[in-house]
C-alpha cells in the first residue's frame, strides 16, 4: 500500500513531469493564460494519461513481450495514444456531452503532448505492473495539472504588472516563473513517505 | 546563393528552430545539462529530420491527405527507433545520458512541423537540405545552450575544465530550474536586441506546435498557420 502511494506521490510532486522532467512543456507554456482553461486541459490530461498508461501496459505485457517485439514500443505506443484519443473523444461526445464540451478542443491536443508517450515509456523502464502503471500515469497527470493550474494562477496576476521590463514581457517572465516553481518543487525531493 | 544553400541558411539563421521558431522546447530544456549531451541530442534529431524529410517527400504524392499525419508519425517513429537502437549499440554513454528523450524525438514538433510545412510540398533533394539546415540550426542551438549551462554550472566545457580554480560553479544552472532561467535570459536578450522571435505569439488553445495544431479542429488550418510562419 505504502509503495503504491509512494508511486503516486513521486510521480506527482517529487518527479514532477513538467518542472523536473520537462515533458508537456509546449502546452504548459502555451495553455496557461487562464486558470479555467488550464484546469480543463489538466482534466483531459489526467483522463487520457491514466487510460493510456493502462492500455500501453497491457499491450506491452500481452503482445510485445510474448512476440519479442519490445523494440517496436515507440511506434506502437504513439499509434495507440493517437487512436485512444480519437476513441475517447467519440465516446465522450456520445455518452457525456457535458464533459466533452468542457474538454472540447483540448482532447486532440493531447496526442502530441509528450508527457503521454513519456509516461508510457517510463512505466516500461521501471518495469511497473498494470496497477502500478495506472497509478504512475494518474500521479504524473495530477502533477501536470497542479503545475499548469499554479502557473496559470501566477500568470493571471503577473501579466497585469507594469513594472516588468519591456524585454522580459511575455515568454521570458513565464520562464522565470517556471524556474522559481521548479526551485520550489525541488523541495519535495526530501519528502519521505 | 542557390536554393540548396538557401535552405541551410534558412534553418541555421532565418528560421532557427530553437531561437526564432521556439519549437521542440522539451528536449532543449531537458538534455542541455552539458555541451556534449546537447550536441548528441542535436545530431540524433538531425539524422531523423533528414531521413524523415526525404522519405515523406518521396511518398508525398501517394499518401491520401486525410491520413497524412498518422502516416508521417509512423515514418518518424520507425526512424527514431532505428536511431535509438544505433545509439544504444554504439554510443552507450549518450544513450544513458539522453535516456527517455531519444524515443521522445517522435513527438518533437520540429520533425512533424517540417514534414507538414516543407517535405509534403517539395521535392526530395530540397527536403533533405531543409532537414539538414533545420537539424544544424537545432544542433548549434542545443550545443550553445549546453555549453553555457556547463560552463556556469560545472566550470567545464565538453568535459574539460575551463573556469579558473577559484570559480565556484553555480550548481542550480545544470539542474531543472537552471534550464528555465537560461532560456528566459536568452529570450529576454533577444527581445532587447529586437530580434523577431515567435516566443510571444503563441495562440491560446494551440500550443505553438505545428503537429498539435494540424490535428486540432479548434485551431486555424495548418496550411494557413504555416503560411504565416514560412
Amino acid at each position: 500500500m505504502t509503495s503504491l502511494l509512494m508511486i503516486v506521490l513521486t510521480a506527482a510532486l517529487i518527479n514532477n513531469v513538467v518542472l523536473n522532467q520537462f515533458l508537456g512543456l509546449c502546452s504548459f507554456l502555451g495553455v496557461s493564460k487562464a486558470t479555467k482553461t488550464a484546469a480543463s486541459l489538466g482534466g483531459a490530461v489526467i483522463f487520457v494519461v491514466t487510460v493510456a498508461s493502462g492500455v500501453a501496459n497491457l499491450l506491452y505485457t500481452f503482445v510485445l513481450e510474448p512476440l519479442a517485439l519490445e523494440y517496436l514500443q515507440t511506434i506502437v505506443f504513439i499509434l495507440v495514444i493517437a487512436a485512444l484519443v480519437q476513441v475517447v473523444e467519440m465516446f465522450l461526445k456520445n455518452s457525456a456531452p457535458a464533459l466533452h464540451a468542457a474538454l472540447g478542443i483540448y482532447l486532440p491536443l493531447i496526442t502530441t503532448n509528450c508527457c503521454v508517450l513519456g509516461v508510457a515509456l517510463t512505466n516500461v523502464t521501471n518495469e511497473y505492473g498494470f496497477f502500478e502503471s495506472i497509478l504512475a500515469g494518474f500521479g504524473t497527470a495530477v502533477g501536470y495539472t497542479i503545475a499548469i493550474v499554479l502557473m496559470a494562477g501566477i500568470r493571471e496576476r503577473v501579466e497585469e504588472n507594469e513594472y516588468i521590463p519591456q524585454c522580459f514581457k511575455g515568454a521570458p517572465v513565464v520562464l522565470l516563473i517556471a524556474a522559481l516553481m521548479a526551485i520550489a518543487f525541488a523541495g519535495f525531493a526530501n519528502l519521505n513517505v | 546563393m542557390n536554393k540548396y544553400t538557401e535552405r541551410i541558411h534558412n534553418g541555421i539563421v532565418t528560421e532557427n528552430p530553437t531561437f526564432i521558431m521556439m519549437l521542440g522546447m522539451c528536449p532543449t530544456f531537458a538534455v542541455t545539462t552539458s555541451a556534449i549531451n546537447g550536441f548528441g541530442m542535436g545530431v540524433s534529431t538531425l539524422v531523423v529530420l533528414i531521413l524523415a524529410n526525404w522519405m515523406i517527400s518521396l511518398v508525398r504524392k501517394v499518401i491520401p491527405d486525410q491520413v497524412r499525419l498518422p502516416a508521417y508519425i509512423v515514418i518518424v517513429a520507425s526512424l527514431v527507433t532505428v536511431v535509438q537502437l544505433l545509439i544504444q549499440a554504439y554510443i552507450p554513454f549518450l544513450y544513458d545520458a539522453l535516456g527517455i528523450y531519444i524515443p521522445l524525438i517522435v513527438v518533437n514538433c520540429i520533425i512533424l512541423g517540417r514534414a507538414e510545412a516543407y517535405a509534403s510540398k517539395n521535392p526530395p533533394v530540397l527536403s533533405i537540405f531543409d532537414g539538414l539546415g533545420m537539424g544544424l540550426g537545432f544542433t548549434i542551438a542545443l550545443t550553445l545552450i549546453g555549453l553555457v549551462r556547463e560552463v556556469l554550472g560545472n566550470g567545464t566545457a565538453f568535459g574539460v575544465q575551463v573556469m579558473p580554480p577559484f570559480y565556484q560553479p553555480i550548481g542550480i544552472i545544470v539542474k531543472a530550474p537552471g534550464a528555465f532561467l537560461i532560456l528566459a535570459l536568452i529570450i529576454a536578450i533577444m527581445n532587447a536586441a529586437h530580434v523577431e522571435t515567435h516566443a510571444n505569439e503563441k495562440v491560446e488553445g494551440c500550443d505553438g506546435c505545428c503537429a498539435t495544431c494540424a490535428q486540432s479542429s479548434g485551431c486555424v488550418s495548418p496550411e494557413k498557420k504555416e503560411g504565416d510562419k514560412v
